[in-house]
């Protein structure tokens, strides 16, 4: 296989992207989305990992990752939807309540 | 000893006991309040107990008994000083702690009758109980950190018990008064003791005394110096003792007790035990001997030209302790503590005596009021008195024996001792300095001739020729059948005391006077065999002969005197004969009477300008520095306050930075630390 | 030949991302987050983790992204500006700790290589359904249980945030 270099590298690049996203977009969902990147190349490392230890117990933890991200998702929108409900935004930076 | 020391805890700890028991019964119970005759009980036993044990600890004890120390438990362990409550049993704290209990608990029983119609009752024998605990403290202590505590233990029961009647502004005033000259004696005994560990390693007595030969001789005049102005701070001496007569506001069982038999011997106390330290330094005795003398000289001209009879006893007991501190610096720490136990019986008889004239003359006052006559007149003031021996006997005698004591008349106990101060003031005008102490001796016989002479007036002016109320206020015609004796529980005491004057002094007979009769050196000086082996007394280098002049010398004086009172005062001619003196005497009188202006002068010099300064410098170093310093403090947090306001923008991405930069700080101290 | 692949797959993965945070219609951002997904469940399937790549398309991509384009097109949002239109401070900021972070991940892994055991035969066994499943029921029973009522729990949730209040609800709704 390739080197395990590669794709944790892969996977750090992955991770930095979606942290500047999240620190950088205005909008509410591509904040959330970028999220889901940083834990999808989470996702990565582990099965690299995994793959490299010959150790199943890595994609076990993927496994349930992924199942927690998905009902994180759904909750996550369901907020959003509330939130715009309440503002008709979704612009993070208009949203600022919590100063007082 | 050793066997016997275990005792001495007890000693100290049951006074304590009974003021905790009446202090705090009396701040709960209502109905132990009003038990005045068990509280009374109380108080006095917590007393009377402790002098049984001293008395049997006495028995136990031989003149050459060693010392012997118990140790409590260890009060302060800093570094490498290291101080214990411990207690020290020998010769010298015995007799103190024997004059303490035994005196202390005779005033107690007395305070049962005189304080009987006061309302805090209570307080007052709990108060007397923590004075005793305290003094106990300071005589038995084995370390100077010890008796500190005790010093200070009792300036402040002397200050609770001086202000007792606080409401009274005067009072409390003198009770401050009281406290404050009393500090600055502190603070001087305080750096005395820095300056003594410092060299020494420890404030234990037998690591001090037998380290004498560590301190240079700078050293030991400036310590001694230092203890000496805490002792005279303590003891009333030049210039500290403007206190004491102010002190007369409080009770007198409270006079009796603190300052005539008790507290105000606590410096002597000191001195004598570090005799072998003051004995190093000859500038040093001589320093203690001249205030002595100089206190005794001019409290006595002051007493010569007082009316109240608390005040002229005051500055008797300032001239007596100045007696004292002549025979300290004389080197004769034995004739100071003999001095010191006889001053205890009279003084206290003589101060117990006057309050039952005080109690009968406020009967009479009050008797007055309630029959609708406005008479207002001062109880303590002699020229409203007279007369009072017809209608006050047992008073009268026991203040006549005290006074016939305290003026030196063989075979009385003040004869004794004071006849040995000035002996052994003679003695050592015979060694370094001896012109000097001549002078002093000179003093001293002039002091000893004013003393009979001003106790017999009190004594002829108070008792004799007829009551000078009823001249003094029309109203007060036939006032004097008012006047009665006071009750058992207070003449019982004056009796004992009266007797213990009579016969005190037959423990410290001079060895020459048998030694003449006998052919050999004898050995009859009870109290001197007692406490040589605990002081380093100076030699006695006088021949029999001299010794036997000065005896007749001091009885001649002392009569003299007697009889010249006794013409001028004899028959109650008090404020006539008073008259002829300060026309005689003419300026001289007049600074006597106005006490030198010492207050005056410590009013002026001392007082006002630090309230000037405190109101001029401290009011605005108060203002501006330190108000100034907390608005800057609040000041700096409103400018925090502000910066920091931007960091809580509400806004989700502003906390996802700083959860970022978190992050990034966290795995750095994982990578690199 | 694996190494191709890999770089293909790897170079997708990190244009989509980026594509991804740059882009300023919310549906583009989405569906590039969709390729980054594909890509990665490539790569899985590169690393002979099979179960997981094709769950990952199926749950991930086919399921969570979907709904993202759902309430992405609910709530009908207009576009945004152009990311690099203004250079402010946030901007820069951003970028900086984003630097930093990789550094010190970079770090993090160059000092561990060479410190893991070699791959062994057996891999091949690891990233089929049997293994997975095998491990999964028999020795992570109770986590797969809890996982339900978990998804259950967010079903719930999700359904009582998002619903409309009562009085707005029309009669016949």
């Amino acid at each position: 296989m390739i080197e395990l270099d590669w794709y944790l590298g892969l996977s750090a690049v992955l991770f930095t992207i979606g942290v500047i996203g999240v620190l950088t977009r205005k909008n509410a969902i591509v904040i959330f989305m970028c999220a889901e990147l940083m834990l999808n190349s989470v996702n990565l490392t582990l099965v690299s990992f995994s793959t490299q230890l010959a150790d199943v117990h890595g994609q076990i933890l993927v496994f349930f990752a992924l199942c927690i991200a998905a009902a994180e998702a759904a909750v996550g929108l369901a907020i959003i939807i509330a939130i715009y409900r309440n503002n008709l935004t979704v612009d993070v930076s208009r949203i600022n309540l919590l100063r007082w | 000893m050793s066997a016997y020391v275990h005792l001495v805890p007890w000693i100290v700890l049951i006074p304590l006991a009974g003021f905790l028991i009446n202090g705090l019964m009396g701040l709960a119970s209502e109905s132990f309040r009003n038990k005045k005759s068990l509280i009374g009980g109380i108080g006095t036993l917590a007393v009377f107990i402790p002098f049984l044990m001293a008395v049997w600890l006495l028995i136990a004890m031989q003149s050459d008994s060693e010392a012997a120390s118990i140790s409590l438990f260890t009060w302060i362990e800093a570094g490498n000083f290291t101080t214990d409550i411990g207690y020290r049993l020998d010769q010298l704290s015995l007799v103190m702690t024997l004059v303490v209990t035994g005196v202390g608990a005779l005033i107690h029983f007395y305070s049962i009758g005189y304080m009987a119609d006061d309302e805090g009752f209570w307080k007052f024998f709990a108060f007397l109980n923590l004075f005793i605990f305290a003094m106990l403290n300071l005589v038995l202590a084995d370390n100077m950190l010890l008796l500190f505590l005790g010093w200070e233990g009792v300036g402040l029961c002397s200050y609770l018990l001086i202000g007792y009647w606080y409401t009274d502004m005067a009072k409390s005033d003198a009770a401050k008064k009281a406290f404050l000259y009393n500090r600055v004696g502190d603070f001087a005994f305080l750096i005395a003791m820095f300056m003594i560990f410092q060299v020494i390693g420890s404030l234990r007595f037998e690591d001090i005394l037998a380290g004498t030969g560590l301190f240079t001789a700078d050293q030991v005049f400036i310590i001694g110096l230092l203890i000496l102005i805490g002792a005279t701070g303590k003891s009333a001496q030049i210039p500290l003792f403007v206190w004491l007569p102010d002190a007369m506001a409080g009770p007198t069982s409270v006079s009796a007790l603190i300052h005539a038999a008790t507290m105000v011997t606590s410096g002597i106390y000191v001195i004598s035990r570090m005799s072998p330290f003051f004995m190093i330094s000859a500038e040093l005795m001589l320093f203690v001997a001249v205030i002595g003398a100089f206190t005794a000289i001019i409290a006595a001209t002051i007493a010569l030209t007082k009316y109240d009879i608390k005040t002229v006893l005051a500055y008797s007991t300032v001239s007596q302790l100045g007696f004292m501190f002549l025979a300290l610096g004389s080197g004769a720490y034995i004739a100071a503590m003999f001095h010191v136990v006889t001053h205890a019986f009279f003084k206290a008889c003589l101060f117990l005596g006057s309050g039952s004239v005080i109690h009968a003359m406020h009967h009479v006052e009050h008797k007055l009021h309630d029959q609708g006559k406005d008479v207002h007149f001062d109880p303590q003031d002699m020229r409203y008195m007279g007369g009072l021996k017809d209608y006050l006997p047992s008073t009268y005698k026991t203040f006549l024996i005290a006074t016939i004591a305290i003026a030196g008349i063989p075979p009385l106990a003040g004869f004794f001792s004071k006849d040995q101060i000035l002996m052994m003031t003679f003695n050592a005008g015979m060694g370094e300095y001896g012109a000097v102490y001549f002078g002093l001796w000179g003093i001293g016989v002039v002091t000893a001739f004013l003393t009979a002479f001003y106790m017999f007036r009190l004594t002829f002016g108070t008792f004799h020729g007829s009551f000078r109320l009823p001249e003094k206020f029309e109203q007060a015609r036939g006032s004097a059948s008012y006047l009665h004796e006071s009750p058992f529980t207070m003449t019982s005491v004056l009796w004992a005391l009266a007797g213990l004057s009579i016969v005190g002094g037959f423990i410290g007979i001079p060895n020459f006077v048998v030694a003449t009769f006998t052919g050999t050196s004898a050995d009859v000086n009870i109290i001197g065999r007692w406490l040589d082996i605990v002081t380093l007394e100076t030699e006695l280098v006088l021949s029999k002969e001299v010794e036997w002049v000065l005896l007749f010398g001091a009885i001649i004086v002392a009569l003299v005197a007697v009889f010249l009172a006794f013409r001028m005062y004899g028959e109650g001619q008090l404020e006539v004969s008073d008259k002829r003196i300060s026309k005689r005497l003419g300026a001289l009188y007049q600074v006597w009477d106005e006490k030198y202006k010492f207050d005056e002068i410590y009013e002026g010099g001392i007082v006002r300008p630090t309230v000037r300064f405190s109101d001029r410098f401290l009011a605005v170093f108060d203002m501006k520095a330190i108000d100034g310093f907390v608005n800057f403090v609040a000041a700096l947090v409103r400018f925090f306050g502000s910066v920091f306001r931007y960091f809580q923008t509400g806004l989700v991405q502003t906390y996802a930075f700083g959860i970022v930069l978190g992050v990034i700080l966290v795995v750095y101290m994982l990578l690199f630390r | 030949m694996e190494s191709y692949i890999f770089v293909l797959f790897a170079t997708l993965a990190v244009a989509a991302a980026i594509g991804m945070i740059t882009s300023r219609d919310t549906v583009n951002s989405a569906l590039f987050l969709v390729l980054n997904l594909i890509s990665v469940a490539g790569i899985f399937l590169l690393l002979k983790a099979q179960f997981l790549a094709v769950v990952q398309v199926l749950v991930y991509g086919g399921a969570i992204m979907v709904l993202f384009l759902f309430v992405i097109m609910l709530l009908n949002l207009s576009d945004e500006e152009n990311l690099l239109s203004r250079l402010s401070v946030k901007y820069i900021l951003a970028f900086f700790l984003g630097v930093i972070v990789l550094a010190q991940l970079l770090y993090a892994i160059s000092s561990y290589t060479g410190t893991l055991p070699d791959v062994s035969a057996e891999i091949v066994q690891i990233g089929t359904v049997e293994s997975i499943g095998d491990a999964l029921f028999n020795i992570y029973i109770l986590p797969v249980l809890v996982t339900a009522m978990l998804l259950t729990a967010a079903v719930v949730g999700a359904l009582l945030l998002a619903q409309r209040k009562l009085s707005d609800k029309k009669p016949n709704d």
